[in-house]
């Protein structure tokens, strides 16, 4: 069980720390999570691996995997707003992990890296877990304290 | 071995050629040739299943079958000689359908070779059929195998690839050893090979890819050998290479693929599977230099062949999986990793990667594209080509710089400076290090500290410490460039253009004002921030602006002394605290030229290092800012965050905004201009405007100059109607100009006042707008520079110009009726009517009547209205009478011009007096052949005598029969004739008389009197009315009004 929390890092007064939501996980906890910015910038608001050793790596699957997202972003762009699902699915499979993509109606992305072996973690489980993820990304767009565009720190 | 023998050797079919007609004479001869020749065909094929057929080529078209008797005789005796069937025997006739024959030829053989390779199946199949599952487990692969191949040469691919696919389930029904491992593999990647390649052809790409991971899926974990993993690498990036091949094949036959199912994906991981043989080798193959190749060679085999794929040369055939020779297989073992060693693999890897950049680039996947760059960079860099490296990663970096991926874009940097380290390329070392101490840079502290330091090596002219990992040979060659790069004396300046980049030294260039006068000093401040470990000292620091004049005062230059540079004085003022943010004020004087213009920095310049070293000029075009400071800024901008205080004289970096430009405007003038007028003008008055300029500065205001007139930029048509002119005594003309541009008024004494009127005269109602505008030269001190300032004052005035007045004209008859035509010569009625519209009284000064050569006064035309002085509203009217000779033409005559002379009333004499020419309009003249006017007078009184006399005027050339008759009325008596019938001879006229005696008194009715004219039926009575009066005030008798005072 993973539990991870955002608060706000600008009080450096310290004057009030406001919680901003804290996300359970009872699956198992993913390789990587990442929350990317809406472009055009697509830079990392909150990116984090839990093996920490070849990171870089996994920062790069995440970048990569920003194509397939801007391609199905644009796929979808006809469709109807209202009905849109967030939840992109899969994104591409490489030999050894499987990177989930979900994007919010703002175009911010979230984009998850998990073991390919990992049988716990199926299509509903990374659903929910994107959900969550996006409900506490919500929890800290709601903080006044939160700039836009700031990269988020986690407890 | 096997597989050749059947591609290449064996034949399915052989055709022997001959040339023979069925009528040839020597029959006999040529046809024991003809089976000798197959009869040694045969013999060469010892005893093969390969068929035989021949065809006989002719030079005559055959006969319809069956209709040649002696072609089916000769035939059947052919077919016995050379022991072949009659389906074997062919004739290929030599003639007009050479072609229609050879593809009927073609297609026969095509079933003889069917044919030939379906009994070939069924003979495997048969060797099949004795087989045992438990001891031949091997045949069992083997036999399937040739079935599958051989159906492929038939060209039956549904069934090869379903015998393939069994082949491939048998294979991996093997029982693995580490020995067979090898081959299995082999065996495996073959088959699964062909089984891809048949799903491409029949157009299922999904089973293919399925297949493929099926096939990877099973072998990922049969290493084999654990000293030989290289191998397992090897062949696994050999696989994906194979299948990407396949796909790009299918592709280009006409397959789709999509984004994220593309070869691509099969060469990036075949590039991977490269990547991690390479390592293997490395760890696998670490040999001493010692270690000599084996000899005699245990991969030399006697036949310089192997029996079978992937078994290993010293150990051919032996089926048993225990270790017969530990030593045999060590030195195998051994020659093997030793040849590992000679493979470059970064060769390999590149290769591959290139591949699948070619792939991602096709599929849009640009971001895939440059993570392969970065990996083929990287893979260059292992390979020591530092230049390929360099380009590569130098050609990605800046995606990863605007997309903001900080740690990628930090691996990046590192890789590439330590490229550029090893090349000794100055400039890319040094940009790369400037980035990586900069604030995008992910770097730790000491990364960052050390790479300064080498960076104030590298500034020194001396060489830098060696990069951290790097291959100890390379460094031993690059130390020897820096030293050879240090003795070198020339290029030691170097320009860094850094809006393309993130540099540790930020800037920000902001005029205090977005405008200054002139007369004030031009002052900007530059803020310059580094974000390095350490304090770092510049030499200069200046600015370019875009009127380069004033370049020379804004440099900021310090002695530059050796010994200082390691001195960690925070204090000195060209030095730079990380963390810090410095602030340089410049101010400068404006020249007077540029005033109205805009001054833009055009770029800061921060000099590191110094000339007689080595120095670094890091440019910012315009007024700073780097690749990543707009997105900051805008981030800035958002943010509420609460920043701590600061003491004074110090800034929060991201509260500061970049101004990188200022306009230079003219001093503030220090003089009133006043305007003085009587508004609204009149049309085409000399309406005077007093312009008042009083000076208030403390110094002459020299060539003081006035611009007067109608501003510009209004409607053209104003300007025509519009002049201006100094002066009002005379009148002007649509010569003169609108705007009177710079009127020379000399020089102004302090507190001097000046006064100018000026006269416009407008043509045309409507607004206008004036401009007045007064400049003048004034010299002032600025900074201690005497400056000579132009300034100016301008004021606007929007006038409205109205008509003075309105004038009505109207035509009426004696009578005072309205008319809206005239009778040919009788006098009528012009009378006009000039109302006042001008909120100013008028002084009409006289009026004129021009009449037009057709109309003629009755009498004197002189003016009624001379020196008239109207108010608003009020009226003068005038009554003129005239006369029209009869005209042939029956449209309009012109009647003349009306001109009106007034002018403003006003104590002043000078105005002059404006003359308004009204047009009278057109009238319509008609002639009448009778004219009758009555002579009576003013009034009657009631039993008084009333002598009235008509006058009937013939004004036509005809005598005219006139009817005259006179109705009575209640009010008179009278006596006359009361009915006649009398002629009247052209242009003579009647008198008649009549007496009336009125019996009433007030405004009676007149007996009225009735004209007939026989010739003129229209000339009716209403007519007549218009000339003669119907009625007549009677009034009371004289005496009777004091009865009627007394009755009352």
């Amino acid at each position: 069980m993973v539990k991870i929390a955002y608060f706000d890092s600008s009080n450096s007064l310290g004057e009030s720390t406001v919680m901003a939501s804290a996300v359970t996980y009872t699956a198992e906890w993913p390789v990587l999570v990442s929350i990317i910015f809406s472009p055009p910038q697509n830079y990392p608001l909150y990116i984090r691996s839990v093996p920490t050793e070849n990171e870089l790596k996994f920062h790069y699957t995440v970048h990569t995997s920003l194509d397939v997202v801007d391609e199905k972003i644009s796929a979808m762009g006809k469709a109807l707003v209202d009905q849109r699902e967030l939840y992109l699915g899969l994104l591409y499979p490489t030999e050894d992990y499987k990177v989930y993509g979900y994007v919010t109606n703002s175009k911010v992305k979230f984009v998850m890296v998990v073991d390919s072996s990992n049988t716990a973690l199926r299509d509903n489980e990374i659903r929910s877990m994107f959900r969550k993820l996006h409900n506490s990304y919500t929890d800290i767009m709601c903080n006044p304290f939160y700039n836009p565009g700031d990269r988020i720190h986690s407890r | 071995g096997w597989m050749n023998k059947h591609l290449n050797l064996v034949p399915a079919l052989v055709v022997v050629f001959y040339e023979l007609d069925w009528d040839e004479p020597q029959w006999k001869e040529k046809q024991s040739e003809c089976a000798t020749r197959v009869e040694i065909v045969r013999q060469s094929l010892q005893g093969r299943n390969t068929k035989v057929a021949v065809v006989l080529i002719q030079k005559k078209t055959p006969l319809p079958p069956g209709e040649d008797v002696i072609a089916s005789e000769r035939a059947a005796a052919l077919c016995n000689a050379c022991d072949l069937s009659g389906k074997s025997l062919f004739v290929l006739p030599h003639t007009d359908h050479l072609v229609g024959y050879i593809i009927r030829l073609e297609n026969a053989f095509y079933e003889h070779a069917q044919t030939y390779y379906y009994t070939e199946i069924r003979r495997v199949k048969s060797h099949k059929e004795f087989l045992n599952k438990t001891t031949h487990q091997l045949l069992f692969v083997r036999h399937q195998f040739k079935i599958a191949f051989f159906s492929e040469l038939k060209q039956d691919t549904q069934n090869a690839l379903k015998n393939y696919r069994t082949a491939y389930n048998l294979v991996h029904e093997l029982r693995a050893h580490e020995t067979n491992m090898l081959e299995i593999k082999t065996m495996a990647g073959f088959i699964n090979y062909k089984i891809c390649r048949l799903c491409f052809q029949h157009n299922t790409p999904l089973d293919a890819i399925a297949q493929f991971r099926k096939h990877i899926d099973l072998c990922k974990k049969k290493i084999g050998s654990a000293e030989l993993a290289f191998e397992h690498a090897a062949w696994m990036s050999k696989q994906f290479q194979a299948f990407g091949d396949l796909f790009d094949e299918a592709i280009k036959l006409g397959l789709t693929a999509i984004q994220t199912q593309n070869p691509g994906f099969y060469y990036q991981q075949a590039a991977y599977y490269a990547q991690e043989r390479k390592q293997l080798a490395s760890m696998l193959c670490n040999h001493d230099s010692s270690v000599i190749y084996p000899n005699p060679d245990p991969l030399e085999t006697q036949t310089g062949v192997l029996d079978f794929y992937g078994q290993r040369p010293w150990r051919q055939g032996i089926l048993s999986f225990d270790l017969s020779d530990p030593e045999k297989e060590k030195m195998g073992i051994l020659s093997l990793q030793l040849k590992e060693k000679n493979v470059l693999h970064s060769e390999l890897i590149i290769t591959l990667l290139s591949n699948a950049v070619a792939q991602f680039k096709k599929y849009k996947c640009p971001r895939m594209k440059s993570h392969l760059m970065v990996q083929m960079g990287e893979e260059y860099y292992y390979a020591k080509d530092y230049a390929k490296a360099l380009k590569l990663l130098d050609y990605v970096m800046c995606e990863y710089r605007s997309e903001g991926w900080c740690t990628l874009l930090t691996s990046i940097l590192t890789t590439a400076l330590k490229c550029s380290y090893l090349m000794a390329q100055l400039k890319d070392y040094i940009t790369y290090s400037l980035e990586l101490l900069g604030r995008a840079s992910t770097l730790k502290e000491d990364q960052k500290s050390r790479i300064e330091k080498n960076l104030i090596k590298v500034l020194m002219n001396e060489s830098p410490d060696p990069e951290p990992d790097c291959d100890t040979a390379a460094v031993k060659a690059s130390q020897k460039l820096w030293a050879d790069r240090v003795s070198l004396a020339g290029s030691n300046v170097f320009t860094i253009e850094v809006q393309d980049f993130i540099p540790f030294v930020q800037c920000k260039a902001k005029f205090l004002a977005p405008s200054f006068h002139v007369d004030v000093p031009v002052q900007f401040d530059v803020y310059l921030r580094a974000d390095c470990p350490h304090p770092i000292r510049f030499s200069k620091l200046c600015i370019s602006f875009n009127n380069q004049d004033y370049n020379q005062y804004c440099v900021v230059e310090e002695a530059y002394q050796k010994s200082d540079i390691l001195e960690q004085s925070s204090q000195g003022t060209m030095c730079l605290v990380p963390g810090k943010t410095r602030k340089f004020t410049f101010k400068f004087v404006a020249k007077t030229e540029d005033v109205g213009k805009k001054i833009e920095i055009t770029s800061v310049d921060l000099i590191l290092g110094s000339e007689s070293g080595r120095c670094v000029i890091l440019n910012w075009r315009g007024g700073g800012g780097d690749a990543a400071s707009s997105q900051e800024a805008l981030q800035a901008a958002r943010s509420f965050r609460r920043r701590p205080k600061l003491p004074d004289n110090e800034v929060h970096w991201d509260s500061l905004t970049i101004q990188a430009s200022t306009m230079i405007i003219s001093r503030v003038p220090n003089i009133s201009v006043q305007l003085r007028h009587e508004p609204p003008a009149l049309t085409n008055e000399m309406y005077c405007l007093i312009v008042t300029v009083q000076s208030h500065e403390d110094t002459v205001a020299k060539d003081v100059k006035l611009t007067a007139g109608l501003k510009p930029g209004q409607d053209a048509n104003l300007t025509q109607k519009t002049q201006v002119t100094l002066h009002g005594t005379d009148a002007c003309d649509e010569s003169f100009p609108a705007l009177l541009p710079d009127i020379p008024v000399g020089d102004l004494q302090p507190g001097e006042k000046l006064e100018k009127p000026i006269y416009i005269r407008c043509g045309t109602v409507g607004a206008r707008m004036f401009l007045v505008y007064v400049s003048y030269l004034i010299d002032t001190i600025v900074e201690g520079k005497e400056i000579l300032c132009k300034c100016h004052r301008d004021e606007t005035v929007t006038i409205e110009t109205v008509f003075p007045f309105d004038v009505a004209v109207k035509f009426v008859s004696t009578k005072l009726e309205h008319l809206d035509r005239v009778f040919a010569d009788i006098p009528f009625l012009l009378m006009t009517d000039i109302l006042s519209a001008s909120p100013w009284p008028l002084t009409i000064v006289t009026t004129q009547l021009q009449l037009s050569p057709s109309m003629t006064p009755v009498d004197q035309l002189e003016s009624y209205v001379e020196n008239v002085v109207l108010q608003t509203g009020e009226s003068a009217s005038e009554c003129f009478c005239l006369r029209c000779p009869p005209v042939t033409n029956a449209s309009g005559v012109a009647t003349g011009c009306y001109i009106i002379s007034w002018k403003r009333s006003s104590p002043v004499e000078s105005v002059p007096v404006v003359s308004t020419v009204i047009t009278l309009p057109h009238v319509i003249v008609e002639s009448i052949p009778l004219h009758v006017n009555a002579d009576l007078p003013s009034f009657g009184r009631v039993r008084e005598s009333l002598p009235v006399r008509y006058h009937l005027q013939n004004k036509t050339d005809l005598v005219q029969d006139v009817e005259v008759s006179v109705e009575p009325s209640d009010a008179f008596m009278f006596s006359g004739l009361k009915q006649i019938r009398l002629r009247i001879l052209p242009g003579t006229q009647q008198e008649m008389l009549y007496n009336f005696y009125p019996l009433m008194a007030g405004y009676q009715q007149l007996p009225s009197l009735h004209v007939n004219l026989l010739r003129f039926p229209n000339f009716t009575n209403q007519l007549l009315r218009r000339f003669i009066p119907t009625h007549i005030f009677v009034k009371v008798r004289l005496g009777m009004t004091e009865d009627n005072s007394i009755m009352s």
